[in-house]
């Protein structure tokens, strides 16, 4: 019985949605970008694509990390030969450390402007063009009537964009799909061998439209994410004392 | 099909120019004169101060002998030849193929130009009427040779426009000067009492080459038509250009939009016949006053679609204008290429760097805001990190190279690499603690040393040993350390990068 209840309660949740105005993905549309327990918080259980996705970043840190996860997810989106465009008014990105992230460098275009009002008529210029799997964007600030612009962009072209905050004067509310917050987490080492481990984030999930916010530790490792299983720590060894 | 010139003299080129731009000067005798072996000696004399007697060639002081009060300005050099070819580019209104002719004139290839102003003579009175209009004193000549037409534009006394093959006729009475000779060969004829062409155009040509030279028989025989004359024109003609003459001035956004519409129709037209797409294309406005108003554009792929390239178009069409009125547009594809037949019926949901849409969408980002804003990059075979890599040429251009994934790169690579101090426990070991903007971060985890040489054949300096850190907040940074483990030297130590 409970299992029926369950298929009642799932029934009954897609028909929220329904009403709410989400539109189902075809499931061949439906890409997989691998987030393995996060997948759970989004509607449907499937990463909303067609969508603009807002990311904010404080330290020069955070926003690598922000990056290397815009990058995975973009990675998973251009798989089978797709191009993004990526937006920018101050670029630091370095092509070549995009490639263990699942993106081809010489696949992406990078434009590269001097005012955020140009950078968000190129950003809203590319999401209306349905030949690009993604659509970075890194600017500062994004006003609501901007957000709503770029919102109008995907629903036509059904192109996934990212917005990338970084040190945004006021977060504000926007009509972005989610907000999200990547910062970078202490690594693992593999195995006990010195060194630097795979990179890890918390990831902070802090607006989900129709879906449940939630916080999740995941490691980028074999080229996809990885929850951050709980391991227990090692015990630091005791150093062995001279004796006599 | 014949061909056709048109010469034009300009009696006086100089002190026309002067007087037109110091209308004062109209009906005073002026003289322009240049140093010479230390005297003054006049170069160029206008209309009033010939009527004196005074001529070029003459010294400053001997002018003033024979009309004291005259006024004597400076020459500018080069200026004749600066005047021919800004009047020379003016007269592509009139043909594509203009040429000057220095000192003095300019040398028109009329060649299947003359029937659109409704024959010859309606033609050759157009362009004296406006070339008189700006000021200047002009005569011309039209023949079938060059050499004719520029007897006749500076000899003639009779009609300039000679009817093709008859320039025999017309060259007979004319002065030995008028067949371009050199001035020695000109004073031999003329001490020899042959004052005319007739006098001396019967003789053998065996016994002129040895009088006069060979060069007297070439320019008789290009009078004549005997031999081709080639002409440098000053625009080289492009082979995909489209015209459009208007016969009312174009004043309007509008009016422009429609010129724009129908030459991008014809021009794309022809482009698509012959497998080719434009690569750059120059709207080019001649406007009634002499100005030449011109918008450019520039696409990422060859292109052949006039909605696409009309679009681009249409953001600059503001910028140009018309003033009094446009009379002439002309549309040049300056740079084509080869392009492949689109599959459109297959391929419209292609999404790689060969979908046409993107190479759309890059051009009206260009269009917009300008060259240069688009990078893509491919691999370099250096391992220093800013040489890694290098900017593509164009959308189609594959990388040569794989790219490198055996040694982490940082995702954000810093443009500068900023110092940081460190505490490192032995030379050589990776630091134990650093200082970067004031915070001080203490290290984990770390990677490396790699050293990365620098390229001699380059750049001289040191090499560097990057190291990868972690902190204990899980901060990650490429720091690298410039040359070897030097303690006199403090300060060796920079952040580059940050990874994810």
């Amino acid at each position: 019985m409970p299992e029926k209840k369950a298929d009642i309660i799932a029934q009954l949740q897609k028909d929220i949605l329904l009403l709410q105005g989400l539109k189902p993905t075809l499931n061949s549309a439906a890409v997989d970008v691998g987030l393995g327990p996060i997948k759970n918080a989004f509607p449907n259980h499937s990463f909303p694509t067609g969508a603009v996705h807002e990311f904010i970043s404080t330290a020069a840190e955070d926003a690598a990390a922000t990056t290397g996860f815009i990058s995975g997810l973009t990675g998973c989106l251009m798989a089978g030969g797709g191009i993004c465009l990526w937006v920018s008014t101050s670029r630091t990105i370095f092509p070549p450390a995009l490639m263990s992230f699942g993106i081809t460098p010489d696949q992406v275009i990078f434009v590269d402007l001097q005012r955020d009002k140009d950078a968000l008529w190129a950003i809203e210029e590319a999401l209306k063009c349905e030949g690009l799997a993604a659509v970075i964007g890194e600017i500062r600030e994004l006003s609501f009537t901007n957000s709503r612009r770029l919102q109008l962009a995907v629903e036509q072209s059904r192109v996934t964009g990212f917005i990338h905050r970084h040190q945004p004067r006021s977060v504000g509310t926007t009509t972005c799909v989610s907000r999200w917050k990547i910062t970078p987490l202490q690594s693992e080492a593999i195995d006990h061998m010195p060194g630097v481990g795979f990179p890890r984030w918390n990831v902070e999930l802090q607006k989900i439209r129709h879906g449940q916010p939630g916080r999740w530790q995941v490691e980028w490792s074999a080229g996809r994410f990885q929850p951050v299983r709980k391991v227990a720590p090692v015990l630091p060894q005791q150093p062995i004392r001279k004796i006599g | 099909m014949s061909r056709r010139f048109v010469t034009i003299w300009f009696r006086h080129l100089l002190t026309d120019w002067f007087t037109r731009r110091q209308p004062h000067l109209r009906n005073t005798p002026f003289v322009l004169a240049a140093p010479d072996h230390g005297r003054m000696k006049v170069t160029a004399a206008n209309a009033s101060a010939q009527l004196h007697g005074i001529h070029a060639e003459m010294s400053v002081a001997d002018a003033r002998a024979l009309f004291p009060s005259l006024l004597v300005l400076d020459d500018i050099p080069e200026l004749p030849v600066k005047l021919l070819t800004a009047l020379g580019h003016w007269c592509i209104r009139f043909t594509p193929i203009t040429a000057i002719d220095p000192p003095d004139g300019l040398i028109l290839d009329v060649s299947g130009c003359a029937h659109l102003w409704g024959g010859e003579a309606p033609y050759l009175e157009d362009i004296l009427s406006r070339l008189t209009s700006f000021g200047y004193q002009v005569r011309a000549g039209m023949a079938d040779t060059i050499g004719a037409a520029w007897a006749i534009a500076r000899y003639s006394t009779t009609s300039p426009i000679i009817p093709p093959g008859e320039q025999m006729a017309c060259l007979l009475p004319l002065p030995p000067a008028a067949l371009r000779l050199e001035s020695a060969v000109v004073e031999r004829l003329l001490k020899l009492g042959l004052y005319q062409v007739h006098n001396f155009i019967a003789m053998p040509r065996s016994a002129l080459r040895r009088r006069f030279g060979q060069q007297m028989l070439y320019r008789l025989d290009q009078a004549l038509g005997h031999e081709e004359e080639a002409i440098m024109p000053l625009q080289p003609p492009e082979p995909f250009q489209e015209r459009l003459p208007c016969l009312e001035p174009i004043l309007t956004a509008t009016g422009i939009e429609i010129a724009l519409h129908q030459l991008l129709a014809a021009l794309c037209q022809r482009l698509t016949r012959e497998g080719k797409g434009l690569r750059t294309c120059v709207l080019k406005c001649y406007r009634i006053d002499g100005n030449i108003q011109q918008i450019a554009i520039g696409t990422n792929r060859a292109s052949h679609n006039p909605a696409h390239l009309f679009k681009l178009f249409d953001n600059k069409i503001a910028t140009i204008e018309p003033a009094l009125g446009i009379e002439l547009f002309i549309l040049e594809a300056t740079q084509t290429e080869d392009i492949t037949p689109a599959q459109e019926a297959l391929w419209t949901s292609h999404s790689g760097l060969e979908s046409i849409i993107v190479a759309e969408l890059l051009d009206r980002l260009t269009g917009k805001i300008g060259p240069g804003i688009i990078q893509r990059y491919l691999p370099d075979q250096h391992h220093w990190p800013e040489r890694s890599i290098k900017p593509a040429a164009s959308l189609e251009e594959k990388p040569d190279i794989h790219w490198r994934t055996d040694r982490p790169r940082p995702v954000r690579l810093l443009a500068t690499p900023e110092i940081v101090e460190v505490s490192a426990p032995i030379p050589d070991y990776p630091p134990m603690l650093f200082r970067y903007r004031g915070e001080i971060h203490r290290v984990k985890k770390a990677d490396g040393p790699e050293r990365i040489e620098r390229e001699w054949w380059l750049e001289t300096g040191e090499h560097r040993d990057y190291y990868t850190v972690e902190d204990e907040e899980g901060r990650r940074y490429w720091i690298f350390r410039l040359g070897h483990y030097d303690a006199d030297k403090p300060h060796r130590w920079f952040i580059h990068g940050f990874f994810a």
